[in-house]
């Protein structure tokens, strides 16, 4: 799918706590068809201090209604700048970017996990899993019971599991320490979050030769491939977070 | 119709707008959003003998109106480029430049050796002032005789036309841009990037592996045209001038200060178009005022005092 540069409108801003967001965009001409794991680089206006744009995860899209989401957490200015955008507003995009989460078979038993922000990607991949008769078990990871944020979506995509960190929904703790690692047996396991917990994550399936993927979320300038800011180092050398990834099978990290 | 072409000796541009290394891959990373053959011509990415890694990550700061970058050189060295670059993109129909680089006098006229031998490429760009590796770089750009001495060396064995980069972390560039001049360069482009530093506050240590990087962006943007002013008053090889250049006024700026051409950087980063984009702008601009040839606006100011 060729690499577009557009302006899409907002549809919506819904502001779901203090951090996190979700902005419903569409376009006047078609959406592309996006592959799960992909993003957008999202320009960021009116403002010295963002100068670049930002790397944004596919969250959610639809394509009846010609739209799509993008789930953002305030980080800094201009994650920011894009939570005050109204219905209405335009936004310049740069899209669809990056490789995708290889697609599992039907009869593999996956589990996706994420913590904080990293969810993003894992509601359109699980989705995309679904149509494809796989129903996943999801892991997210949340710091209390009033910071969990799609919990329904998520649940219309597979079973869904909760920690939190001072136990007020779901198992206490973070995800890492789950009991679904100590009681189910998983043959695939997709992965988005804090890099120390994706780090854990790839060495519990790495011990147990699970294939395992994780969306990385390196800095970058161009997210096309030309400025080599977002280097990631592998076993192939280094390799850029925005076209040989985000999407990475652990194997090939030097983690 | 307007004439946009200009040249360096007998090596035609088609229009003034170049894109600068390290910002635009090898063009082809940019084919899903411009025709790359619209362009004057393309840089393309620092190029070494041997295929370097680059510094660590983090290598990229985001600083008002600009960034910092230690990239460090990263590329699959002169073979990789000969063997699968080259012929990939030597169909476009632009001028292809090298842009070479050394930590020794030996890399640097063995690189020119081999660019002597694609027929596609009509110049190297001779990057002597890359902020960012350990040895060669930016010393060959900050001390006079060093840019003396490696200028002589390339040309002595260099057949394409000869592109001298400038760095502007030097007390006075002219003297470089002269001492180049001197030597037998063919043209002169400046500025690379502004040596700075950015510290993460949260973290409390440097936003950079490497500590220091090149600035780059519209931050540069007055220093890198006072330059090229400086230069393009001082030599009379062509000047190409870049450095936070992101829209055509921006172009039109450098050009009227004495720039031939220009080259598109980091704006490339933020809007893949850029350099298509500023394009147009300056060929609107010498139609609006009633110009029928862009050497009519190059060094204007310069006539009017």
């Amino acid at each position: 799918m060729a690499k577009r540069i557009e302006d899409l409108k907002i549809i919506g801003n819904k502001r779901l706590n203090d951090d996190f967001f979700i902005l419903e965009l569409n376009g006047d001409t078609k959406i592309p068809e996006f592959k799960p794991g992909q993003f957008a680089q999202v320009r960021i206006d009116g403002s010295t201090e963002t100068f670049l744009r930002r790397p944004i995860s596919i969250h959610d899209v639809d394509y009846e209604k010609n739209t799509f989401k993008l789930l953002i957490q305030i980080a800094g200015p201009g994650t920011k700048k894009l939570s005050q955008l109204k219905e209405g507003d335009i936004l310049n995009l740069i899209y669809p970017l990056g490789n995708s989460f290889s697609l599992s078979a039907k009869n593999e038993k996956v589990l996706l996990v994420g913590g904080g922000c990293g969810i993003a990607p894992l509601l359109f991949l699980g989705r995309y899993l679904k149509s494809s008769g796989c129903i996943p078990d999801i892991l997210l990871g949340f710091r209390n019971s009033s910071r969990i944020i799609e919990f329904e979506e998520y649940q219309e995509i597979g079973n869904v599991f909760v920690t939190t960190e001072d136990g007020s929904m779901g198992e206490k703790g973070y995800v890492t320490r789950h009991s679904v690692f100590s009681t189910q047996v998983y043959n695939r396991i997709y992965c988005c979050g804090p890099d120390t917990m994706m780090k854990a994550i790839a060495s519990y399936s790495r011990e147990r030769n699970i294939i395992c993927e994780v969306s990385l979320e390196n800095l970058m300038a161009c997210g096309i491939g030309a400025c080599l800011c977002c280097i990631v180092d592998t076993v192939k050398g280094n390799l850029c977070t925005c076209i040989d990834g985000p999407i990475f099978n652990v194997n090939d990290l030097k983690w | 119709m307007v004439n946009l072409g200009f040249s360096i000796g007998d090596m035609y541009f088609k229009n003034p707008v170049l894109t600068a290394s390290g910002t635009f891959g090898y063009g082809s990373e940019f084919d899903d959003f411009l025709d790359v053959s619209r362009l004057g011509g393309i840089v393309v990415k620092g190029t070494t003998i041997e295929p370097r890694e680059g510094n660590l990550y983090p290598r990229m700061a985001e600083t008002p109106s600009g960034m910092l970058n230690a990239v460090g050189l990263q590329n699959k060295g002169i073979d990789y480029f000969e063997k699968y670059i080259y012929p990939r993109i030597n169909t476009y129909d632009t001028n292809i430049i090298v842009n070479i680089n050394g930590s020794y006098i030996e890399d640097y006229v063995a690189l020119a050796e081999r660019i002597n031998k694609l027929d596609k490429i009509p110049a190297i760009e001779l990057n002597i002032s890359c902020p960012n590796v350990k040895m060669g770089g930016m010393a060959f750009g900050t001390n006079l005789n060093s840019a003396r001495e490696v200028t002589r060396e390339v040309r002595r064995v260099c057949s394409k036309k000869l592109i001298v980069k400038l760095s502007p972390n030097v007390t006075n560039i002219v003297d470089f841009a002269r001492i180049v001049e001197e030597e037998g360069a063919d043209s002169v482009s400046l500025i690379n990037t502004l040596l700075g530093m950015a510290i993460d506050v949260n973290k409390m240590r440097p936003s950079l592996s490497t500590i220091t990087g090149g600035l780059s962006g519209p931050a540069i943007k007055p220093v890198a045209l006072r330059m090229v002013w400086q230069v393009a008053n001082a030599v009379k090889i062509p000047v190409i001038g870049m450095g936070g250049i992101m829209t055509a006024s921006d172009a039109i700026e450098f050009i009227l200060a004495g720039a031939a051409a220009v080259q598109v950087g980091t704006a490339s980063f933020i809007d893949p178009v850029a350099s298509v984009r500023i394009l147009e702008g300056i060929e609107d601009f010498l139609i609006k005022r009633g110009f029928s040839d862009i050497r009519e606006i190059v060094g204007f100011i310069n006539r009017q005092t």
